[in-house]
Order: structure tokens, then C-alpha cells, then sequence
């Protein structure tokens, strides 16, 4: 069913009992051309892609609990794409550029406000750092700019701009076409249009198993039954690991657990984002009046989805020192959700030594921004089984080859 | 909020207290055989990761106690502490059974009670 004004006005004169489902809950099939573990944002982009650009849609998405469950639902939705390595940049931009047409792509709104994003300079460092980031991203062709205090307390009146602050503000790093979108909406938009596809999603279905013939994915064993496929795309961000031993394959990755919490609803007070890297905290203002805030991520291995009171004590007091205003804030619910951790800060989406098995994974603290172009890229590596030249320096070989894609330094802790 | 103890000087302590060194037992190439090195074997020490959902060897570091490096053994899904035990040790035979994936290999040959 098309979504539009005139659905709107005919089902409220029909008191709304003709909405159709969004998507199917189909029965599982004994095989597909290639299925996809995780039912994420990057997941269902992934089947979405395959079919809408490959024409691959006898395929299907199986997701351990319920789709947009895990890390697509529990981050702070934040879309930026001011990254310093070429690679990062090409991959994020594309991303940044599909989220801008979504919605009218799906039908469906995702609530894209590319309401701007300030990176807060608060040591001279940072500062440099910034610049040289800006640098980067002008030649790249993203529009950015290095902006001083004045500006800063401009478009951010509620910030903490005097000259005996802990950490000072010194300027900040603006991309004025960052923002958030409303991230159920990337899934369930991608839910939605990968199912008219004829894609399979199959809720409520834990991969218990991967089968292996030789060097061949052959199978995926899983609480509904088993699968024959040729093809798996493992896209599990926090359990790639887990996922991956499956098949055999060792992973160059750490799961640790990443928290948020939102305040209970006020009056606007920022129409921005906030991101301070120095003092580990971000913020921004939901479409409810809620303060979205997110900090760094806990030290130690950590599958429980819950993380230590330290990370959060330590990102509201960064928080309360950068905005005052908020100190008597009351916290209305806090969460965790478990990160993969690599080693240079960057994600993988590769190919591995078995022939069909294809990963996507490693997006550390900062997947949701890049949902669009992750799936698309690796739906084009997955039907033509070789890697898309975006996806390519992302691939499990720069950790042989020592090609990192050193992101860590550009981007402290939120990335 | 992790509560951990430390075997060396005894203290018990949040987290905070304390520093997380990442996956233990981990073999340096270079510290057995420096002239033959492949850049897997060198990946693997430097990125490789069994990261598992279950028993997990780890190092951490005594920050505000009495500084020392050692070793714990953890359940990464219900966080509970299994053993602690010294730097220069390897867990309880019984846990070095229950070990997985590239531990399991680095234990074998090594099961003899203390």
C-alpha cells in the first residue's frame, strides 16, 4: 500500500481497519539464492540492495529476535560523514548522500534532519586536528567549516562558552549537512521496500550454525530449520565474532558494550548536534523533547547488553560541565548495546577464505550513520562475489598488509 | 559495574579501580622465533581476537592498588569472575578445559594440576 495524503484521509474515514501489514511474516523456504543474518539497519539494506539493484530477491533475512532489535535500535542516530581517511570519507559519503532521498525512495518517512553537527575543539590539539580534518574533507568535496566561539554560542546558545571552563571551547568543526534521522524508521523503511521486493525476513530465527563443504558455505542451521544457500552475508555488528566461528573464521574484533541514555522531554533547547570529544559525550534534542546522549564505551569484553554505571557517571559529567542548563536533568532511560571493536577503529566488509561467506561487521561505536552505503556496497560485493571498489579498502586484508584505515586519531572516541 | 579483586595485593575494587588489558595468553611471535615471521602470524597476534560469547581469559591492571598486571578469567554474557591468578600463571586446570577456540590450542599441552 502507497503512503500518501489521500491513503491517510481514506482509511481515517474508514475509522483506520484498512492498513495492511508493513512486511510479511513469511514461513522460512528449505533454500535461497543467498541469506543474510541479521535483520539490522545494514542487514536489511544489504537484501534491499541485492534485489532493488541485482535483481536478487529469492533471498532471506534471518534476525535472532526482532528486526531493528539490536544496535539499530539502541544508538543515538546521529549522520555525519566528516571523516579523514579517503576510504571513510567515500564510503560515509555515499551513505550521507542516499539517507538524503530515502524517504521518498521507501515511501516512507525516516525523519532525516540534516539539522547540523558541531565537533567541539576544546584543546588546542583537537583544534589542529579539526582543521586538518577540514582540510581533508574540502578536498574531498564535503562542505565544512572551522568556526569560532562566537559562532559556536550562536548556534548553540545553551553552551557552557566561558574562558575558565575545565576544557574551554576553542572553535568547533561544522558540517552543516550532519544530522539524525529516526533510526526504526531506516529499518522498518528497508523492512518495508526489501519485502515488496519479494525478500523473505524471517523474525524470531537464531543461526545456530554454519555449514562448510570444504571451502564452500553450503547451509546456515538455524531454530526454524536449516537453509541451503550458496551465499551468506554475515552482517551481526557485536556478534561477528560468535557468528563467524560458526564457519571457522577468526575475527579481528573485540565486542565491547556501548551506552546511551535520553532525558525525560523538554522544551527545545538545541537544534543541533553536539559531539565533544575531548570530554567523551554527545547530545542532541529528539522530535519529543528528549536529550539524546551518548558517551564512550565500557573497557572489557562484554556480551550482556548492559554496561557499568562508570561510562555513564563519566558522560554526564562531561555533559553537565559542556551545557549547565541540563544539570538537573532527570535521566529517563539508559541502555546498552554491544559494539565490534577492530583494531585501526575502521568496519570490514569483505570476502573470507570460504568461498560464499562474505562479512560486514567491525562498525565499532558509529554503524548507523552508515546503514545506506554499507548495504549498498555490500550488496554489490555479495551478488558479484568480488569487492565493490568502495567496500575494497575495507576488507579483511589490510590487517596482513598493515593498510589500515587509522581513523581512531581523527575521530576520538565518537566515531 | 564490575566488583573485581586483585591476587596480588588482595584489594577488592570497582572497575575503575582497576585497568582492562584485553584477551591473555596471547603468544608473541617474535619472542620465539624473530626470523621467521610471517605478516599472518604478526596479524594474528596484533588483531586476531577469539572475543567469545562465554569464557573469556583477560588481563587487567591493579591502577589504584598496588599496580600489578594479572590475570582473570570471566563469563563475558553473565560477567561473573571464574579465577583470578597471577600474571606469570595459567588458569585452573578445570577452566583451561573449558577453554575455546585458539586457548583451547594454547592449553593443551599444558594441563598438569598445580
Amino acid at each position: 500500500m502507497r503512503y500518501s495524503i489521500f491513503s491517510l484521509a481514506r482509511q481515517a474515514l474508514n475509522y483506520h481497519k484498512g492498513w495492511e501489514k508493513a512486511w510479511r511474516s513469511p514461513e522460512l523456504k528449505p533454500s535461497y539464492d543467498a541469506v543474510i543474518i541479521g535483520a539490522g539497519g545494514h542487514g536489511l539494506a544489504t537484501a534491499y540492495y541485492m534485489a532493488k539493484e541485482h535483481g536478487m530477491t529469492n533471498i532471506a533475512v534471518v534476525e535472532k529476535g526482532w528486526l531493528g532489535g539490536g544496535n539499530t535500535g539502541r544508538n543515538t542516530t546521529i549522520i555525519r560523514s566528516n571523516y579523514l581517511q579517503d576510504a571513510s570519507i567515500a564510503i560515509y559519503d555515499l551513505a550521507h548522500k542516499l539517507y538524503a532521498d530515502l524517504s521518498q525512495e521507501f515511501n516512507y518517512n525516516i525523519m532525516f534532519s540534516p539539522r547540523g553537527l558541531l565537533m567541539l575543539c576544546q584543546t588546542e590539539h583537537e583544534l589542529r586536528g579539526f582543521q586538518r580534518t577540514a582540510h581533508a574533507n574540502r578536498i574531498a568535496g564535503l562542505e565544512c567549516e572551522i568556526i569560532d566561539r562566537k559562532r559556536v554560542k550562536e548556534l548553540v546558545p545553551i553552551i557552557n562558552d566561558r574562558d575558565d571552563a575545565r576544557y574551554p571551547i576553542l572553535g568547533a568543526y561544522y558540517q552543516a549537512s550532519g544530522g539524525t534521522a529516526r533510526h526504526d524508521g531506516v529499518a522498518w523503511g528497508y523492512a518495508r521496500g526489501a519485502d515488496k521486493m519479494g525478500v523473505d525476513i524471517i523474525q524470531n530465527c537464531e543461526v545456530t550454525g554454519l555449514q562448510r563443504e570444504g571451502d564452500q558455505i553450503v547451509g546456515v542451521e538455524t531454530t526454524k530449520g536449516t537453509i541451503k544457500t550458496n551465499k551468506v552475508g554475515v552482517v551481526t555488528a557485536g556478534h561477528t565474532s560468535h557468528i563467524m566461528q560458526m564457519a571457522g573464521v577468526q575475527m579481528p574484533i573485540e565486542s565491547v558494550c556501548l551506552q546511551a541514555m535520553v532525558s525525560e522531554p523538554i522544551k527545545p533547547i538545541i537544534d543541533v548536534v553536539v559531539m565533544a570529544n575531548t570530554v567523551h559525550g554527545y547530545m542532541s534534542q529528539s522530535d519529543k523533547g528528549e536529550l539524546v546522549i551518548g558517551g564512550g564505551a565500557d573497557a572489557y569484553n562484554n556480551y550482556a547488553q548492559r554496561g557499568s554505571f562508570t561510562s555513564l557517571e563519566h558522560t554526564a559529567t562531561a555533559l553537565v560541565e559542556t551545557f549547565p542548563i541540563i544539570s538537573r536533568l532527570k535521566m529517563m532511560r539508559q541502555w546498552g548495546g554491544i559494539v565490534d571493536m577492530t583494531g585501526d577503529r575502521s568496519p570490514i566488509i569483505s570476502m573470507t577464505d570460504v568461498k560464499g561467506l562474505y562479512v560486514n561487521g567491525g562498525w565499532g561505536t558509529g554503524g548507523f550513520k552508515s546503514i545506506p552505503g554499507s548495504g549498498f556496497v555490500f550488496a554489490d560485493t555479495i551478488a558479484n562475489d568480488r569487492p565493490h571498489p568502495v567496500a575494497e579498502p575495507f576488507g579483511l586484508k589490510r590487517f596482513v598488509r598493515g593498510e589500515f584505515i587509522d581513523e581512531s586519531v581523527a575521530s576520538g572516541v565518537a566515531h | 559495574m564490575l566488583e573485581i579483586k586483585c591476587p596480588v595485593c588482595g584489594v577488592v575494587g570497582e572497575e575503575s579501580d582497576f585497568h582492562g588489558g584485553g584477551q591473555a595468553h596471547i603468544r608473541r611471535p617474535a619472542s620465539h622465533d624473530p626470523a621467521n615471521i610471517s605478516d599472518e602470524e604478526q596479524r594474528d597476534y596484533l588483531f586476531m581476537r577469539h572475543n567469545p560469547k562465554g569464557l573469556h581469559f583477560e588481563r587487567w591492571r591493579c591502577d589504584r592498588g598496588c599496580g600489578k598486571w594479572f590475570h582473570a578469567a570471566r563469563d563475558t554474557v553473565s560477567n561473573e569472575f571464574k579465577a583470578y591468578y597471577s600474571i606469570q600463571e595459567l588458569p585452573p586446570v578445570e577452566l583451561m578445559k573449558a577453554a575455546t577456540g585458539t586457548w583451547a590450542e594454547y592449553f593443551k599441552d599444558k594441563m598438569v594440576a598445580k
